[in-house]
Order: C-alpha cells, then structure tokens, then sequence
C-alpha cells in the first residue's frame, strides 16, 4: 500500500541507503580510513601456540628488540581489570596466565608500523605446561569440562505421556556446522589518547557502549573518561558485537601508556582464529507422531561448543530453545540446552543467535516424519503449524497471537507453484539417472526482542538548528543494513521535512548513552522509536509555542510537507523553526524507548520473552550429482514478513543477503579444527562463503506487503535483519529430498550440516548401500 | 625477511591520471601505498591475500588485486582507483545502477565490484547472466546475496549496448 507523499525520503518509501553515493565512489570513512596523527603506533598481537597449557615462562626479549617496536603489553601492562568477559564471570582475560585455546592472544607489540608489530609478534619465546584438551562438545563432555554458564529447561505437558499415545517414535541426531562471520571489514580499533583519563576510540563495533565499558574497566577509569566512536562498519553480523572488545582494550591501554595514537587491525588468520564464531551444535531429538504426521511429544537436548568462556554463550544457547519450535505446535515438550566449555576461541553472536539452530532441529524432526509416513514434508509441516485455541502455546508458555504462516506458506506455495514443480521433479528422479533433483518449501518463525529484557531500551538525540535542519543521533549502528536511512525517514515522517534535511552522525558514546547492541534484529525498532519519542517532544514544543504565538488552538496546528499549518496560515517550516528559536523555545530532545509488555523468568522457563514473530517461507530447487556429490541451486523463492516495511527496497536487500549467508551457513561454509586443536579453516583461502556464481540460478523475492505488526511497532514495521538468515534451510531440505530419491524417500537423509558435497556424496553412498 | 628486502625502492608512476614519485618498502603493498602514503581509501584491504577482491583497482588497463602486487612492481604503471575513475566520471552508469538497485550494504566489496564489474564490461560488452555472475565470482560480497549487483551489472550492459547511459 502506497500513499502518495510530496516529501522526499517519506517512511514506507524505497529511499537509497544515506551512505550509497559515498560507497560507490569510495568516499565513505571506516574505521581504517580515519587520517592517522603523525606520531601514529600500531599494535599486533602475540598468541599462543599451544590448546591448553599454563605459560611456564615467556620471553619476549627478540620481541623488544625487533626493528620498529615501541613497546610490549602482557597482563601486567593492564592497569585495571585483565577481563573482558561481557557478561560479568570474569572468565575472559585480556591476556591469560593459562592458554585456553590454540591461537589466543598472550601479549601485544606496539611498533611504529603494522607490519613490525606483526613481524615481532612472531618472535616469542613462551614455554607452556601443557594440559589436556578438547575441541567439540562432546568429547569435552565426555572430558569432565564444565558448561560455561546455566544451562536452560523448556517444558510443558507431559513428553511421558505424549510418546505413550504416539504411534511412532523416531530418536536421532544431528550435528550442525558453526559459521564464521567473514564480515569484508575485519576487526578494528584506534585509540587517540586526551587529557587525563580521557580516551577515545574509534572502532568497528555493534556494541559502542560495552566496548566504553571494557575500557574503562581494563584502564581502570570511569566510564565517563572513554569515548566510543563507530560511523559505520563494513558488515558485523553478530561478529563485532563483543568480539572486539579486545581490539578496543589493548587499543586503549597501549594508547594511554604511550601517549600516541594506537591503532590495531589484525590480519584475516588472526581475525579468524582469535575471534569466536556461530555455535556448532549436537542436537538430540526424541520426537513422537501419529499416522497423519502431527507431533505429540517432543524432547531435545542441545549441547553447543562454547568455547572457552561464556561471552554470550549463555543468551545463544537460550535462543535456540526458543526457536526448536519454529513454527509447530508440540503439545508436549522438553527441550534441554547444554553450553559446554571447549578448549576453543569463545563463540559468540551470529545472525539468528542460536535460533537457526533451533530451527533446523524442528526441520529436521518434520522431515523424519515425513519421511517415515511416505508424505509431502511440506504437508507434515501444515499439519504441525501453530494455531488457535489449545494449538497456539509455544515451549516457553508465550502464546502466538500474531501468526500469520498458513498464509504466507500457501501463498508462496502458489507463486513458486510447489506442488506442480515437486510431481515433476518426482517424476525426473523416477527416471534414475546422475543428476537428482530436490525441492523444498520451509517455514520461519522468529521471536523479536532481546531475551535480557534490560536490553530492550534505545535512545536518541535530535537537534533542530535555527536554520531548520536536523541532526540525528541514536544508539544504534550502521553495519550496512540501513539502519540510519530508516531511522531518518521516521524523522522525516515526524518532522514532515525531506529527508535531507536531515543529518545523520556517528554513532557515539557521547551524545547518546548506555545503548544496546546493535543486535537481535532489534535496531530500527528500538531506536526509531526512541528518535520518534525525542521528535514528539520538540513537535510539543512547537504546537503549543504556534498556538500561543498565533492564537489558535493547540489541534489546530498540523505539520505539512515541509511546514507547518498554524490556523487558517500555513507557514514554511524554517520560518517556524527561526521564530521558535527567537522566542526561546528548547530545540532539542533526547529520546527514549523502552519495549513494553515483555517478561522472561528464566528459572521457571516461562514468559512473553518476544513482542511479537517475524514469518518468512522460502521454496528452493537443487540439483546433486550424485557421482560427486556436488550441486546448484536452480532456483529460489521467498516471501517474507517485515510488517509494513519502512523502506521495502532495503528490507528486500537484507532478505536476499540474509538468505544467501543462510545457505552458505548449510552449505559450503566449514569450520574445521585439527587434534591439535588448530583452526586449519582460518582463511578465505579454505573458508568458502557464498560467491556469486553460487546465488540461485532463478531468486524471486518478495515481501508480505499486506502484512502489519500487530504490535504498536515503529510506524507498525517488523525486524528484518535476523529471522531471514533461517531461510537457507530451504536448500538444505531440497538436498535432502536429492539424496533420499536415491533410495525412493524411504529413508530420511539425516544428512549433517553443512552439506557439503563431501556430505552430499557420503549420504548418497550410504542411502544406496542401504 | 632480510635486511636487503626491507630496502627501499624509488618508484615512478601514474596515480589517477597525476605522475607519483615514491620511495617505497620494497615488502608494500601497492593496496597500501595507495591506501596510507596517497590517502586512496576508496579501494578496502580485507583479506589481503588475494581471495576476496575488495582491493581491486585498475592496473594498465587490467583488474588488479592490490594486496598482491607490491608498490615496487607498479613502478611506470598507470593505476587507477576508484576515486579517479569517479573524477573522471568512466563508470557514472555503473554508479548509478548500483545505488538505484540498492547494490550495496555495508559497501566495503563495492569499490572492487564496480572495478570488476567495469573490467568485465570493457571486454564483453554483452554479457550474459552467467558470464557476469562468472566474472564477479572473485569479489566477495557478504551482505547482499549479490542479486542486486549482478542486476545492476546487467542494466548496465544492456543500457551501454544501445548506445545510452544507464
Ligand atoms: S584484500 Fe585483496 S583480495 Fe582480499
Ligand atoms: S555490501 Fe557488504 S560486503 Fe558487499
């Protein structure tokens, strides 16, 4: 639905990201791009070569000496806290006494250029008492290691009871691959030392005000002597949400010590190895149905490779008891999550936060059924779809009041035209033959909120100058999914000014304090609103300032197209702004947002931990060759739920990235570590991520357009940056379908994540061994 | 690395269409030299050994990836970055196409697509679909699922092949 608006920019318009012009040509800043001061020292880090060990001695004079160091930082050097832990265990050191992973940092060299630091860095001399290790969840298990954090129950009904009155049972595993970030812009930091205490860094963070946090605390000073600034980052993904923390701090520290400026940008290897990764999980499913596919009981058990400390371990494995449901009612459920310690970087945030791996789980379980009944998967998945009445409790005890699947998936299922493709690729593989064929239509549902609810806050600052123009500043930051444009449309929209009237800046501790990451999808709906709430302010402002000074009353002043209707006159917006301003009235605002109506107590695994779900449905068409085990993606299409969109075309942007870094997830995207305990997948060069040629053949995307969040959400929009990712699934569940033709779909593939072709092809031999 | 490699090289060149004069590391990087000694940051280093294409500029003529030539081997190149080939308004059409299809995000790949995507376009005025999808298979791109670019691209060459500006 469009309505026609005079004003350039308007909210539910396409409007070009505010940074395009800048980055076709070049002239957009990161990070790295900020002019270094004369005087200018880089830093690099030193790591350990061992995966478990106690640092017996460390040398580090041939670090001291190398051509070019400045200086060199171990524990020591940290005046204030030596942890980083974003959660508060302490759990985290800066640099550790004992080496818990293969690859972590142990020390610092400050030089007068990159590539000293980073040759030095290479000339240690550490010896270790080695201890015992292990890399992945189960053996480390099996090993006696701890869980870094609670681990979490869901329950309701009585999963005794359900697999008593179910017919069939099928108990299974499935292991699900990790995912680097591989955001283009690698981790970076650059600290410009002040006056005092006073430190300011610029760096490619999600999170500005935990880096100003962990600052502070590892200089030992108050939060209010650390400046935190971030303009834009090229790509986050979950990755610079705490993981560069660390860049920040030794950034920092070597900074105040020195007096200089600090800048530290590790290289791809470093990047990689040292910091954590999507969770890599084994999950367990026990799931009970009857004869027409609909699940009675449900008990799964989730143990995620954490890494060796906490970090955000803890909300990610809860995120993916969340979302084990995707969108099926179990009317029986238990689901048990198992954060376990791994001598292994600590994995951290991703697109989805643990819910894709949920999601995947629930996938599974509809494909086993449909499997082991002969169905239409796609059939099994109607059939389990939440609904109303008796139907609509999910594990958490949250009630799904907002659902809209039915429709999406019928509807894409019409315009993919599902069942016509799938008799014909039935009837392709019927023929035999190299080359199969598989097809599959999956669902998603994703809950939108932070599940710590004192996340859920936002704020913002806006200035209207005497001269009418804006500027707009809020909590959240631009990673590249417009963010900012959306936020100033809401501006504009408030205003009714043309968007370039409006300007946007840097993210910065300074003007808008203790902010939330830029996370959970959360961004434009936390900080639209507040920049909405310090607009609404100003506007207060303005009406009663314009009823007075016309004499008219305060509903008789209305905002038009850039001005301002007072009675029967209509006066230009700068006009009125000017006047204001000579008499006086208070021109700026600083916004606050807070999400209503949410609540979790995590100890009784009960509560409304969402505002409201986001819904998507993908179809996607393979090819394998099942000689080699190799595919493409013929085709893909997707319809999806953002609310009414704030700005469609960007939204249709983040659906189509979203679902491609999904596929590379299930895919081709593998993390690999040795018995030795090394990252050996620590490159581009053996860590494949999507290409262009690997998009699908035919990609047909499309946004709900009649679909509007019931919740009071900015301007009724819904989130759009996570639950898209879970879209991918819909290539590996048409790989699946490829592989089971090979043994007439009476076996359920089972087949691991990612999909490799190597996976591919083993499933394939196995299925025809039978 | 040998003291004899840390040597410093005199190096000439043409940067953007200007001549450029340069003492050099002889270990630099030309993605360096261009980014920190003449402040060209429109070209990004990112996984610097040669995989993800976000340094590509134009070397001679070619598609270069920055981080895998050094700064001694341009010595009488003819380079050309992003920023010149902007100044001297070469690939406008592109341009355009890119931000009119929303072709980026984050924006870090797109100076190095836009060169490749340009390389491309130079040698095969009409390419298919899969020829482009094919070439810009170097240059990662991890925020927009590349359907965008790889229109954009498209519109470009078809626009071109009428005789327009896109
Ligand atoms: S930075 Fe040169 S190819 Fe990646
Ligand atoms: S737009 Fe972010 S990598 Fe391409």
């Amino acid at each position: 639905m469009k309505d026609l608006s005079p004003l350039t920019g308007a909210v539910h318009h396409d409007r070009i990201h505010d940074s395009a012009i800048k980055h076709v040509t070049g002239r957009a800043d990161y990070t790295d791009d900020i002019a270094e001061p004369a005087g200018t020292l880089h830093a690099y880090l030193g790591v350990a070569t061992v995966t478990h060990g106690t640092i017996r001695t460390m040398n580090l004079d041939r670090v001291r000496q190398a051509s070019g160091v400045v200086d060199v930082l171990t524990a020591r050097d940290v005046p204030g806290v030596n942890d980083l832990s974003p959660t508060g265990r302490n759990d985290e050191p800066i640099f550790p006494d004992t080496v818990e992973y293969h690859g972590q940092p142990i020390f610092a060299v400050i030089a007068h250029s990159r590539d000293a630091a980073r040759r030095a860095a290479e000339l240690a001399d550490v010896s270790y008492d080695i201890l015992p290790h292990a890399t992945d969840a189960l053996s480390a298990q099996a090993a006696g290691l701890p869980q870094v954090t609670d681990p979490l129950k869901l329950e309701r009904g009585d999963v005794a009871a359900g697999q008593a009155t179910a017919p069939h049972r099928i108990k299974a595993r499935m292991t699900v691959g990790g995912q680097d970030h591989m955001y283009l812009e690698g981790h970076i930091a650059f600290a410009i030392p002040g006056e005092d205490d006073d430190v300011i860094v610029h760096c490619s963070t999600q999170h500005p005000s935990e880096a100003q946090h962990m600052v502070a605390h590892a200089l030992g000073v108050p939060l209010n002597a650390v400046t935190v600034n971030v303009r834009r980052m090229g790509g986050g993904f979950g990755g610079k949400e705490s993981q560069m923390n660390l860049f920040a701090a030794v950034a920092a520290i070597a900074a105040k010590r020195l007096h200089r400026p600090v800048k530290i940008r590790p290289d791809r290897d470093q990047d990689m190895t040292a910091t954590g990764k999507r969770h890599d999980f084994v999950i367990d499913y026990d799931v009970a149905f009857d004869d027409d596919g609909r699940i009675h009981a449900v008990d799964g058990h989730f143990a995620a490779r954490c890494g060796y400390s906490s970090d955000l371990s803890g909300p990610v494995t809860d995120r993916a008891l969340f979302h084990a449901d995707n969108a099926y009612f179990y009317p029986h459920v238990r689901l048990t999550s198992r954060p376990q310690k791994t001598n292994t970087v600590s994995n951290t945030a991703f697109r989805g936060f643990g819910g894709p791996q949920g999601v995947i789980a629930a996938e599974r379980m509809i494909e086993e059924v449909a499997y082991a009944l002969g169905k239409d998967p796609l059939e099994v998945r109607r059939t389990n779809f939440y609904g109303t009445e008796g139907r609509d409790l999910t594990p958490y005890h949250q009630q799904v009041t907002d659902n809209i699947i039915g429709r999406v998936v019928d509807e894409l299922a019409d315009s993919a035209r599902y069942q016509a493709r799938r008799a014909e690729i039935l009837q392709h593989n019927a023929q035999g033959g190299i080359l199969r064929r598989g097809i599959a239509l999956t669902p998603v549902k994703f809950g939108i909120s932070f599940t710590a609810t004192h996340y859920n806050q936002a704020g913002a600052l806006v200035h209207v100058y005497n001269d009418g123009s804006i500027h707009l500043n809020h909590g959240g930051t631009e990673m590249g999914q417009g963010l900012n444009t959306k936020i100033a449309q809401v501006l504009a929209d408030a205003f009714q000014v043309d968007f370039d009237r409006i300007k946007i800046t840097k993210t910065t501790t300074e003007k808008v304090p203790n902010t939330s990451a830029t996370a959970a999808s959360s961004g434009s709906d936390l900080n639209g609103m507040a920049a909405l709430d310090a607009a609404d302010q100003i506007k207060a402002r303005l009406v009663s300032f314009a009823a007075e000074t016309w004499g008219v009353a305060a509903d008789e002043v209305r905002f038009l197209p850039n001005a301002v209707q007072i009675g029967a006159e209509v006066v230009p917006f700068d006009t009125l702004i000017r006047r204001a301003y000579m008499a006086r009235v208070h021109l700026s605002a600083a916004g606050f947002y807070k999400t209503p109506d949410i609540h979790w107590d995590r100890a009784a695994g009960k509560g409304r931990p969402f505002f409201y779900y986001a819904y998507g449905a993908a179809c996607s068409e393979v090819t394998i060759d099942t000689l080699t085990g190799e595919y493409r993606v013929d085709r893909t299409d997707i319809l999806h739920d953002v609310g009414r969109s704030l700005n469609p075309v960007l939204d249709r942007g983040q659906v189509e990235g979203a679902f491609l870094q999904g596929m590379g997830w299930l895919t081709t995207e593998e993390l690999w570590w040795d018995d030795q305990g090394r990252l050996r997948t620590h490159a581009p060069s053996t860590y494949k991520i999507p290409l262009a040629s690997d998009r699908p053949r035919i990609f047909n995307v499309a946004l709900a357009e009649w679909s509007e969040n019931r919740e009071r959400t900015i301007k009724r929009s819904k989130a759009v940056g996570e639950p898209p990712f879970m879209l991918g699934i819909s290539v590996f569940e048409a790989l699946s379908m490829a592989v089971a033709s090979v043994a007439d779909y009476r076996v359920c593939p089972r087949l691991d994540a990612p999909a490799t072709p190597e996976r591919v092809l083993i499933a394939v031999e196995r299925l025809k061994a039978g | 690395m040998t003291d004899m490699f840390r040597d410093k090289i005199d190096i000439s060149l043409s940067v953007n269409g200007e001549p450029v004069e340069a003492r050099v590391p002889a270990g630099q990087h030309l993605i360096d030299f261009l980014r920190l000694d003449q402040s060209l940051t429109g070209a990004h280093a990112s996984c610097e050994h040669g995989v993800c294409g976000a340094c590509t500029i134009r070397v001679d003529g070619q598609a270069v990836r920055g981080c895998l030539m050094l700064a001694a081997q341009a010595d009488g190149a003819d380079v050309w970055t992003i920023e010149g080939l902007t100044d001297r308004a070469e690939i406008t059409d592109l341009q355009d196409a890119f931000v009119a299809r929303n072709a980026l995000q984050c924006g870090f790949c797109t100076p190095g697509m836009l060169v490749a995507a340009e390389d491309l376009l130079s040698r095969n005025s009409q390419p298919s679909r899969e020829e482009i999808r094919e070439h810009l298979s170097g240059n990662y791109c991890r925020c927009t699922g590349y359907e965008a670019i790889v229109d954009a691209v498209e519109l470009v060459a078809r626009s071109r092949a009428k005789g327009g500006t896109a």
